[in-house]
């Protein structure tokens, strides 16, 4: 599906990935992520294939992708105690915490399944804050917020790349931050 | 600060058991089906006690098998309709854990949950009670063997729309050797004769599959996952 993709990104950068449905865009951040391993080509983390160190790489990768990934059975506090608690060790005031700067802080003892899409988005922004990650992978994290929410997920992009963090980001819009924003057109 | 081995394990069997206990319907589903099938044979065969108790070991590991059986579809299928499998296989802590911890977590619901209640269909079935102990412990050994090839079936199927057909297909003809040797010790504990030899064989198919199926079945994940 991608051919001829070669991309370097570095700390304090974002790359913005657009191009038409179908070009690849979701594939291109799983291959980033190692859930897809490429055909040809390999995908590299400080100068080393992620292959090699697998648990190094996702020790400091947040991934998001186009679904929520949240269990509904769950509430939003322990859907994030169950994924981010397998990363790193965390209190219940830091998850708290991470949904209040997500604006979810009041859905927290809330099962996922009665959110709306909107908060289930916020739910899953709040889990790769939580996650405290260097790389972030997002796949659409403007779909089904309002403006208040395209405009938070905007201020963390803008926060995570100011301070040294990097971002790949899939988004059909436009991305206005005053931080360094590379942009990548994937076509058919 | 990373988090161990150990206490990823325990947190993954605290989130399934969490989610098994929020639906309630997918716990007691197979202990019903198990329950309702062995207690339908004695009422329609309308056979005397010793006629029972010979078929009473046959009736209890098909019953047995085909429950574990009902539940192993959804072992990994939810987590991977909703994208928390991604999550799970991109948290560090190396999907072959993952794949541990839920399988452990599956046996406890439903294996051990089926074992907890094999005397009452003993009973029913005229399995005498110095027999209960033989039945409990085969039925524990064949119930986890039974999750760990179902892990490996459910790892292969979760990406097709009927995989629970294909799942009993491929599970199914495995768990011949588990049928044969759990009934052939329930039925030499009836009879008063040794069980050893079928305790060992069963014994040593859940070691082989415990050491080897969480391997398989992460590999099967993993197709599954690209």
């Amino acid at each position: 599906m991608l051919q001829g993709v070669s991309i370097e990104v570095h700390p304090r950068e974002l790359l913005h990935v657009s191009g038409p449905n179908g070009t690849g865009k979701t594939t291109l951040l799983r291959v980033m992520s190692g859930l897809l391993r490429p055909e040809q080509g390999s995908v590299t983390w400080r100068g080393q294939s992620i292959v090699q160190q697998r648990t190094e790489y996702q020790a400091v990768l947040a991934y998001a992708a186009h679904e929520p990934a949240l269990k509904g059975d769950l509430t939003a506090l322990e859907n994030l105690h169950f994924s981010v608690g397998l990363k790193r060790r965390t209190s219940a005031a830091e998850l708290h915490a991470a949904l209040e700067r997500a604006g979810v802080a009041a859905c927290a003892e809330l099962p996922a399944r009665v959110l709306s899409a909107g908060q289930r988005r916020r739910v899953s922004l709040a889990r790769v804050l939580a996650m405290q990650a260097s790389v972030w992978l997002l796949d659409e994290p403007y779909a089904n917020l309002d403006a208040a929410g395209s405009e938070l997920v905007s201020e963390l992009l803008q926060a995570h790349v100011e301070q040294g963090g990097l971002a790949l980001v899939v988004a059909h819009r436009d991305l206005a931050l005053h931080c360094q924003v590379r942009r990548l057109e994937l076509n058919s | 600060m990373t988090v161990g081995a150990w206490d990823a394990f325990f947190l993954v069997v605290h989130r399934e058991l969490c989610l098994s206990f929020r639906r309630p319907e997918q716990l007691f589903q197979p202990l019903v089906f198990f329950l309702i099938v062995t207690t339908l044979f004695p009422l329609g065969l309308s056979l005397q006690l010793s006629a029972l108790r010979d078929i009473a070991p046959g009736v209890l590991w098909v019953a047995a098998l085909l429950a574990s059986l009902l539940s192993l579809d959804s072992l990994f299928k939810s987590d991977a309709d909703d994208g928390t499998l991604e999550q799970l296989a991109l948290s560090g802590q190396g999907l072959t854990l993952i794949v541990v911890a839920k399988t452990c977590s599956h046996w406890l619901v439903t294996g051990l949950a089926l074992v907890v209640v094999s005397p009452i269909v003993g009973t029913a079935l005229g399995i005498p009670t110095h027999a209960f102990a033989t039945m409990m412990l085969s039925l524990a050994l064949g119930t986890l063997t039974l999750s760990w090839l179902g892990a490996i079936g459910a790892g292969l199927t979760i990406g097709l729309r009927r995989g629970n057909v294909l799942l009993s297909l491929i599970v199914l003809p495995l768990a011949t050797p588990l049928l044969i040797f759990g009934a052939a010790a329930t039925d030499r504990a009836i009879s008063g004769t040794s069980t050893a030899g079928a305790i060992y064989f069963l014994a040593a198919l859940c070691v082989f599959t415990c050491t080897l199926a969480p391997w398989a079945a992460t590999a099967a994940l993993r197709i599954t996952l690209e």
